[in-house]
């Protein structure tokens, strides 16, 4: 009960008038079911572009990770070279520092680029993930060599064997990465709390804390803002249940 | 073998790997030198950097807002850790039985797992209201008359700790299910044999044989709890009176708040020594506890 009750209430909340939200013993079932605050949030403040700017850059990350990862993955997986496994620790040493460690030159950089208030400072650094790297090179491992060796026989190249063998063996492992990066990139609030201050460029999560700044007493409309910033991912969640469970259960990593 | 020899292989390792490697080194590498370069500075990143020695790392130790917010950050992860651990296992264990329901249960507890930060925070500052947030009229019903939760100095980490726990309970609860799950069922049915009663049986077989991954969730969930920063910024920023200021918060205020770039770099690097210095200590003590088998 304790679990639910929280969402419970601010499904209720969102869909209250004013008046009704302080009288306690709570009304659990409003007796006006009303949309106006979805209406009112809105009119005052641009939820769809916060909306569209969460799917942009959500997307656009999970694609690029799971690009540059598979690409990476594969050297790292299946072709020998000198200095192979040296390159290799030092992407995993880097996923000990935290992320605040990097953040502020990040930030510095982003603004010698020109890039606050871009697509590109909430999407290109986030596109380069050890951790990807890492959990995609663990699944290709376990693809067997006969398999590549027979193709080359044939006379595939590098590129065909990672795109018609590799890649496919490895869904779930790519979506597990995929549900992981989406998830990650939804949900983050630092970086685009630091780079971002145009109100036109902010994701969900930057844009529902703005709008709490701004409307501190102003709960049904807070309610119906959070009840939007919810339902995508919730969505994503229904649609990709097992590879969620799974990708926290391997990764043990979160947002 | 074609592509695999010569100048053919070099072409095609820089081709997968450069896009990835370039990025990495500009956009983590560089970054995590540039930080630590940075943190014998002082840069408010109008005037040029100006170099001075270890000065941030003692002004650092003098400086009473960094005791406060590593006391804080202490306090926080000595309440959270050992309740969303006891919680978790406990839901883990319940929810592994064949219980009714059971696919409910485990996405009521998963879904403040996804949910944002920003989101959950929210709900929860609304949910502590002392004057009309159900906290409270829960509390009253009960007879009890409920602290003002976030406007009190001695309150408000407790509800930071309640908050974090309720999201993350289903995160920690899903690895133990997952190491649950990887216990074989055949020595369970030995300790029945052996007349064991349910405590026993959770003593001797479960808790040894989940060691591994109360192992691993301690480790994870350390390290994420000393960078603890969405709620605090949403629920508290930090207040009242700097009761909930934790070492992100303080790394944020002095970075993006006061321009102090290099003092900031400084601070991100103690907290850097204190996870890696912990975590250290943890996989050495690990072998005193930790069977793996085999």
């Amino acid at each position: 009960m304790i679990m639910i009750v929280p969402f419970l209430w601010m499904i209720s909340t969102s869909l209250k008038s004013k008046g009704a939200t302080m009288v306690l013993p709570p009304q659990w079932i409003p007796d006006e079911i009303s949309l106006d605050n979805y209406i009112r949030v809105a009119e005052v403040f641009p939820v769809e572009k916060f909306l569209l700017n969460s799917i942009i850059v959500a997307v656009f990350t999970t694609v690029g990770q799971l690009l540059l990862c598979s690409m990476a993955a594969y050297v790292f997986a299946r072709i020998q070279f000198k200095g192979r496994e040296t390159l290799f620790l030092l992407y995993l040493a880097t996923l000990m520092v935290p992320t605040q460690v990097t953040m502020i030159p990040q930030f510095i950089l982003m603004k010698y680029l020109g890039w606050l208030d871009t697509y590109q400072a909430l999407i290109v650094p986030g596109v380069f993930s050890a951790f990807g790297t890492f959990l995609l090179r663990q699944s290709f491992l376990t693809i067997p060599k006969s398999l590549e060796e027979a193709a080359f026989i044939d006379g595939a190249s590098h590129f065909r064997v990672y795109w018609q063998i590799i890649l496919p063996l490895a869904k779930p492992a790519l979506a597990t990465l995929a549900v992981f990066s989406f998830m990650q990139s939804w949900n983050n609030f630092l970086w685009p709390l630091i780079i971002i201050s145009d109100r036109n460029m902010m994701t969900l999560p930057l844009g529902l804390s703005m709008l709490h700044g701004r409307w501190e007493t102003d709960w049904n409309l807070m309610m119906a803002g959070v009840v939007i910033s919810v339902i995508p991912i919730l969505s994503v969640y229904l649609f990709a249940q097992k590879y969620f469970i799974r990708g926290i259960t391997l990764s043990g990593l979160k947002e | 073998m074609v592509g695999n020899t010569g100048w053919k292989k070099f072409a095609v390792i820089s081709i997968f790997l450069l896009p990835n490697l370039a990025g990495f080194l500009f956009f983590i590498g560089i970054p995590i030198i540039s930080s630590f370069v940075l943190s014998f500075t002082s840069w408010d990143l109008l005037s040029p950097p100006q170099f001075v020695g270890v000065d941030n790392y003692i002004n650092l130790l003098r400086d009473p807002s960094f005791f406060n917010a590593l006391t804080n950050t202490l306090l926080f992860i000595a309440g959270y850790l050992p309740t969303v651990m006891v919680l978790a296992l406990i839901v883990a264990l319940l929810l592994n039985r064949r219980l009714r329901f059971r696919v409910f249960f485990r996405a009521a507890y998963f879904v403040p797992v996804i949910t944002s930060w920003v989101a959950v925070a929210l709900i929860w500052k609304w949910m502590f209201n002392p004057s009309y947030g159900l906290v409270n009229y829960f509390l009253s019903l009960i007879g009890i008359n409920g602290p003002a939760w976030l406007q009190d100095p001695s309150w408000a980490m407790p509800s930071i700790i309640i908050t974090s726990v309720w999201k993350d309970i289903g995160f920690v609860m899903v690895i133990f299910l997952a190491g649950l799950q990887g216990i074989p069922e055949n020595y369970y049915e030995a300790a029945d044999i052996d007349g064991a009663n349910g405590w026993q049986k959770f003593r001797y077989v479960t808790l040894p044989l989940l060691a591994p991954t109360t192992f691993f969730v301690l480790v994870i969930s350390l390290i994420n709890s000393f960078q603890v920063f969405d709620q605090v910024m949403i629920m508290t920023e930090g207040g009242p009176a700097g009761a909930t200021t934790v070492m992100v918060q303080e790394i944020y205020n002095h970075a993006f708040r006061y321009f102090q770039m290099g003092y900031a770099s400084a601070l991100s690097w103690v907290l850097f020594a204190l996870i890696f210095v912990v975590t250290f200590i943890q996989m050495r003590w690990q072998k005193r506890w930790v069977d793996y088998g085999k």
